[in-house]
């Protein structure tokens, strides 16, 4: 049944949804990204929660000029005026009075979705008895979607991408250093601006799918999962676009594959899987990652140390020291150095002193960079660096070369 | 040089608004009720090395960001190269602090350089070869040519402030601000930066430094600019720094032993 869904045969609906959400996770993904980069990724909750009115007002208004009252692109439009009023609100408290960002966020997220919800509760007693989907907007509804549904997801997401695109660099750039934008001349604000209108656009593109209240989840996952696996805004950028893009589809095909799964709810939790899997198991920023790091770390240090007490004849106390001195069978049983162990304690001993040379040379820089106190040296020296280095040091000294 | 007349060994200061690469008039900042930076006319020299310095919050960052426009003024005008600010931008390049940014930003060091470079790659224009032989060229001129690759997370706070220097450099600009670019760093590090500056001034630009250590004044730079919120002194190091300006600039802020030191230093 799931492979049926991944593979998109369970029908026409099923097809459109897992396409929509693909796209939508894409371009939410891409976008998203920058406002984390920005460090304002909690604004597009705000957006989002301030979308409602907007499409109840447009409801009522579709209803009055005795339309149908359901018609998606009219009900977007709508959206889109009211979180634009919304993120020029949250704008101008920033901007204009003492509050801070995340003040403004609250007032603006907790006022709006308070309007909407009275004005939703409003047409639910206008007796039209068409209203049933305006709560959709709430969570998502992908049961009845329809191909221009698909369409406008499909168009909306193109566009947001190729806007990002264009503005890709001086997004980056003001997220990056905004004082130093602002003297390159950079219209900080209006940068900014749009990129929170893009972020506006993904939103009331997504309402169909997951809803307004779930929509930061797509925004903001994808970008932090992706910055687990990178370190470079780029490639963040296109793997945040990943992320979202496999949430939603598999998202999309979960929620087909049973009835009564709700879509967006379902993309969310994929792409939180995608994060927890990120959190423990990438690379070099993982936790996985870390606590092994320091682990092997700490393991060299006592080595390292351990050598360097032999070479200097000094006894060892250190329990843990010795027992991973013996299990690398440097010492014996009694704490006497072995053949290796004196060989490796007298090369210890000979790498410190050249790394003292390094490390005081301002030639040397970029190797001093790499000094972590038990780094071999040739392993970012050639044996002419070392051999000049051992010349400078000058004779044995009684430590084998 | 065209601007600095010499005449029988006394050296004529620009003072046309035309002639000076930054000129300030009548400026005035202010956060809230309280001015940071009051009424201030500046004129910087062509050519020269100056040092902004005064006592912590005397608005010397605060004159410099609002000579750049990234804090908008209550009031006065920045003359650039004898036009609006907007008309010469590009011939500008800005040093930010070291602690503006969020050093854990993923980037690399090349990739910073390559951000002076935006006027030339513009929005969608591909990072070329020679663009990226220019970011390397820079790097070089701060000694951090085998850094490109490095994420700049691991930077020590000296190298960052090199990677910033070989930024502003990347502009290719005529004049340069820098704003305390030897908060602590490494004594390498301002070697490294004061023989840039002094290699940017030989080849005839205008280096403007907000500078905190008024040991290294006289050895540095050609040029001072004292303020308090107000101006305090404008001139020549030999004129204008002197034990009675720093008195009337720090106030009671300065120890008494500090002065002494630094008229000694200047005999």
């Amino acid at each position: 049944m799931i492979w049926d869904a991944l593979t998109l045969q369970l029908g026409y609906n099923a097809t459109l949804v897992a396409i929509g959400a693909t796209l939508l996770g894409v371009s939410a993904g891409v976008t998203g990204t920058f406002l984390f980069l920005r460090k304002r990724a909690l604004v597009s909750d705000a957006i989002s929660h301030a979308t409602l009115p907007g499409v109840c007002l447009a409801f009522m208004v579709l209803v009055a000029l005795g339309g149908d009252g359901r018609n998606l692109l009219g009900l977007l439009a709508g959206s889109a005026i009211s979180a634009w009023v919304g993120l020029l609100c949250m704008n101008w408290l920033t901007r204009r009075t003492r509050l801070a960002e995340d003040a403004a966020i609250g007032a603006i997220l907790s006022v709006f979705f308070g309007f909407g919800i009275v004005l939703l509760t409003i047409i639910q007693t206008m007796g039209v008895g068409r209203q049933a989907g305006l709560e959709g907007f709430l969570l998502g509804s992908t049961a009845g979607m329809l191909w221009a549904d698909a369409m406008i997801i499909a168009i909306g997401g193109a566009a947001t991408l190729l806007l990002v695109l264009i503005l890709r660099r001086p997004m980056t750039l003001v997220a990056f250093d905004p004082e130093y934008a602002a003297a390159r001349g950079l219209p900080i604000h209006r940068i900014d601006l749009a990129m929170m209108g893009l972020v506006m656009a993904v939103t009331v593109v997504g309402l169909k799918i997951v809803g307004l209240i779930l929509i930061v989840a797509l925004l903001i996952i994808p970008a932090v999962t992706a910055r687990f696996w990178s370190e470079r805004s780029e490639h963040v950028v296109l793997l945040a676009g990943l992320a979202g893009g496999l949430a939603g589809y598999i998202g999309a095909a979960i929620s087909a594959s049973a009835p009564n799964l709700p879509t967006g709810p379902i993309i969310v939790l994929v792409s939180f899987a995608f994060f927890v899997l990120s959190l423990f198991c990438a690379p070099k920023r993982g936790v996985l990652a870390a606590v092994l790091r320091h682990l092997r770390f700490q393991r060299r240090v006592h080595i390292r140390q351990g050598l360097l007490a032999l070479a200097q004849g000094q006894k060892i106390y250190e329990p843990l020291t010795l027992r991973l001195l013996r299990r690398a069978g440097l010492v014996r049983p009694d704490g006497v150095a072995t053949d290796t162990g004196k060989a490796r304690a007298g090369k210890a001993l000979r790498d410190e002193k050249r790394w003292e040379i390094v490390r005081g040379d301002q030639a040397h820089e970029a190797t001093a960079a790499l000094y972590d106190g038990m780094r071999d040296i040739e392993t970012v020296m050639t044996h002419d660096q070392i051999a000049e280095i051992d010349r400078q040091i000058g004779g044995p000294q009684g430590v084998p070369a | 040089m065209l601007d600095l007349i010499s005449n029988e060994g006394v050296t004529v200061e620009a003072q046309r608004l035309e002639d000076s690469p930054l000129a300030v008039r009548g400026l005035t900042v202010s956060y809230g009720q309280k001015p940071a930076v009051f009424s201030v006319d500046m004129t910087v020299q062509p050519g020269a090395m100056t040092a902004i310095i005064g006592p912590n919050g005397a608005g010397k960052s605060t004159l410099l960001k609002a000579a750049l426009g990234i804090v908008s003024p209550l009031s006065g005008q920045v003359i650039v190269f004898g036009q609006p600010l907007d008309k010469q931008r590009a011939r500008i390049a800005y040093v930010p602090q070291r602690a503006s940014v969020d050093w854990d930003f993923p980037t690399r060091v090349i990739d910073v350089i390559l951000m002076g470079l935006s006027r030339e790659l513009g929005l969608l224009g591909r990072v070329r070869a020679r663009h990226k032989a220019c970011a390397m060229d820079c790097l070089n001129r701060v000694g951090m040519r085998d850094f490109a690759d490095r994420q700049i997370g691991q930077l020590s706070g000296g190298q960052q402030q090199r990677v910033f220097l070989a930024r502003a450099l990347a502009q290719g600009a005529d004049l340069y601000l820098l704003d305390e670019p030897f908060a602590g760093v490494d004594a390498a590090t301002e070697k490294a930066i004061i023989a840039v500056l002094k290699s940017l001034k030989d080849a005839g630009k205008t280096v403007v430094v907000v500078h905190h250590d008024l040991a290294t004044v006289t050895d540095y730079f050609d040029h001072v600019f004292l303020i308090n919120t107000r101006k305090v002194a404008e001139g020549p190091v030999s004129e204008a720094f002197t034990a009675e300006t720093l008195q009337s600039a720090y106030g009671g802020r300065l120890a008494t032993a500090q002065i002494d030191q630094i008229s000694r230093a200047l005999g």
